[in-house]
């Protein structure tokens, strides 16, 4: 007898849920979680009904709607009748297959990636999917999580299956000390940076060291949350204590002597220290300073205190001088003072109770500039409540923000959220692709809330470790 | 269910430069709020060719064309299916590049259109030689994973599952996921998440 091979948490949670090799040599994967959403399911459902075929585990499907809701006014029907279509569709197909739906009057509705982790419906060592590339989200929890498109979307509700190939892992090490100021946003942002937002495609990212360890949950996911920016569209954390100590108590996980045996599963699905690697990469903490996107993709991105690229860098020449373009900035500009027309703090990457926190502690008894629109869209009707509760949301009023019902809003804009023309928006949100915020021609700078909140006051781009918490 | 093998796609091309083109300028978000995928071609990157008239989507040179050249990490970003969608309603049936985004890659295997990859020089070469003559005919051949036109034949890649699902006529997965039913309730089975704590 052999001994048992190291694995990491990836190969554990691989192995436990591959059905089968198919003929084609890919692995049938059992997904444990299947979260859906109003946009990319209604065609599935659809796919579905033509062929006769039924959702076979109805009971492993959650569906709650955060793309097109409005933000402002949240009543029914929507003033948009297309968003109307879409929810109505959702609300139908998930009554007609008895799938559970969080919608607007749960009071448990918001992004699913918020939502999933909120509900502790997200727990260590599950297969998740969900037809939204952030699904990398849920890996905070030690799962595998992998955005899908539609037509897998049909597959797991006819089958609860995908298939797909196996991923390489690669470990993240983050070690050392963050500096006041840096957040986790930043830490993605610098792996996006050095890795490239390709390097991570065929791999999973297991994000791992000392201030990995040291963060929070809300502060992992933020970091796997962004994975699929850089490429890669599963990152992980091992669940440890802080992921134990996040789930206890939440609605959908176990209680009582089950969760202690929850957590001894939980724990050995977390990767061997012995594990190996298909690539190790080291990042000092200590070294990152408050990042700030200047260009189309989430990897063109500086220190605050640093200056824009010269557009004849060798590599990605081409790229920097496109970017560069349709930003209209140019080589050599200082980032800090670029004048900015609207702030956003949102989001699946940073609206959860600690991203609304750390702004407010910035704008407390300050105002937002003249000339800037701001808003703050909590992750969820929970956020939203909880944050109400501590008096954030007068904190954020008083200061100019306008406060809105929980939603996907200005991170994509299929809603009435939306940038104008050429607007320059401080964003907390994870892409700054053209056009991504509504207006084709509209621009995105991507930074944590910490920095979107001092821009908002400030009426430009500052460096947040220069600003003294708000009184 | 059986569905059609596909071995090879004849026709003339469309060179689309740059790298990391992502979804939401393959398909800006706006155009998602729908519940079906038709109508999705009209819109195909409607921004980019909106502020670039000689866009090659719109460019008359190009019309008909069947294969799409593109570079690298193309189809990056959001996990839309309705990119690779549009870009098949617009009669394209197949993709030769640098590199895709994995869920880009697998929505396109979804949908029966195969995205081959090539070196950096032979795209190069190839975009270049359907900029010259549009009108050259190209044959991107599945079963010997090469790419011919012009003349000239370059070596393309496949992932081994994707190249036997597109031979095979397997390439839309629900059928055999539904294959051993009873395979999957074991799985369920020792998933103690399910099974009970």
């Amino acid at each position: 007898m052999s001994l048992p091979m190291a694995r990491t948490l990836f190969q554990k949670v691989w192995d436990l849920h591959t059905v089968r090799t198919l003929p084609n040599g890919q692995t049938q994967l059992f997904i444990g979680l299947h979260l859906i959403h109003e946009v990319t399911t209604p065609q599935a459902f659809d796919m579905l009904r033509a062929r006769g075929w039924t959702v076979r585990f109805p009971e492993r499907t959650i569906g709650t709607v955060d793309h097109i809701v409005p933000t402002r006014d949240q009543r029914r029907p929507f003033a948009d009748l297309m968003a109307e279509d879409m929810l109505s569709a959702l609300e139908r197909n998930c009554r007609d297959a008895g799938i559970k739906l969080l919608d607007l009057s749960s009071g448990a509705q918001g992004i699913v990636h918020v939502i999933g982790p909120e509900m502790g419906l997200t727990q260590p060592g599950m297969t998740i999917a969900c037809g939204d590339s952030h699904t990398s989200t849920h890996g905070a929890f030690g799962a595998v999580a992998l955005g899908i498109g539609t037509s897998q979307v049909r597959d797991v509700l006819a089958s609860q299956c995908v298939a797909l190939d196996p991923l390489k892992v690669r470990r993240i090490r983050i070690t050392g000390q963050l500096a006041r100021g840096v957040y986790a946003k930043d830490v993605i942002l610098e792996i996006i940076r050095r890795l490239g937002v390709n390097g991570g495609v065929g791999y999973a990212y297991e994000y791992a060291g000392d201030a990995i360890e040291r963060m929070t949950m809300d502060e992992r996911m933020t970091i796997c949350n962004m994975s699929i920016e850089g490429g890669a569209r599963v990152g992980y954390v091992n669940p440890d204590q802080v992921t134990f100590d996040y789930l206890r108590g939440r609605r959908f996980a176990p209680e009582g002597d089950a969760f202690e045996r929850a957590c001894e599963w939980w724990s050995s699905m977390a990767s061997d220290p012995d594990a190996s690697y298909d690539g190790d990469v080291v990042i000092d903490a200590g070294a990152i300073r408050p990042t700030v996107t200047w260009g189309i993709n989430p990897g063109q991105s500086v220190y605050v205190d640093e200056r824009l690229p010269d557009s004849a860098a060798p590599a990605d020449h081409s790229s920097i001088a496109e970017a560069l373009e349709f930003m209209g900035f140019s080589a050599g500009d200082a980032i800090t003072g670029t004048r900015i027309d609207v702030a956003f703090v949102g989001s699946c990457t940073n609206a959860r109770l600690s991203d609304l926190r750390e702004a407010a502690r910035v704008v407390r008894g300050r105002h937002v500039a003249p000339h800037v629109k701001a808003l703050v869209v909590p992750g969820s009707q929970a956020v939203r409540a909880a944050a109400e509760r501590e008096g954030l949301d007068r904190v954020f009023t008083e200061a100019g923000f306008e406060w809105r019902g929980a939603g996907c809003s200005m991170c994509l804009a299929m809603n009435p959220d939306k940038l104008e023309g050429r607007e320059i928006c401080a964003s907390s949100s994870n892409r700054n692709f053209k056009g991504r915020q509504g207006s084709p021609t509209g621009r995105t700078l991507l930074m944590s809330p910490a920095m979107v909140a001092a821009a908002a006051v400030s009426g430009h781009i500052v460096d947040v470790r220069e600003f003294p918490d708000g009184t | 269910m059986a569905l059609e093998r596909i071995q090879q796609v004849r026709g003339t091309g469309i060179p689309l430069r740059g790298d990391n083109i992502d979804t939401d300028r393959i398909i800006p978000a706006r155009f998602l709020k729908s519940i079906t995928f038709e109508g999705l071609e009209d819109h195909l990157f409607e921004d980019d060719r909106a502020t670039a008239p000689s866009h090659p989507i719109s460019h008359p040179a190009y019309r008909g064309a069947m294969i799409l050249i593109v570079n690298k990490n193309f189809g990056c970003g959001s996990s839309r299916e309705h990119a690779p969608q549009a870009i098949r309603r617009r009669g394209i049936q197949a993709v030769i590049g640098e590199s895709y985004s994995e869920i880009f890659f697998g929505n396109s295997v979804a949908l029966g259109m195969p995205c081959v990859t090539a070196a950096h020089g032979d795209v190069t070469a190839l975009m270049a030689l359907v900029e010259g003559e549009p009108s050259v005919e190209l044959t991107v051949d599945v079963e010997s994973m090469t790419v011919t036109g012009g003349g000239q034949s370059i070596q393309v890649n496949l992932p081994p599952g994707a190249r036997e699902s597109f031979l095979n006529g397997a390439w839309d997965a629900t059928g055999l996921l539904l294959d051993r039913v009873e395979n999957v309730d074991s799985v369920a089975k020792r998933l103690p998440y399910i099974s009970g704590w």
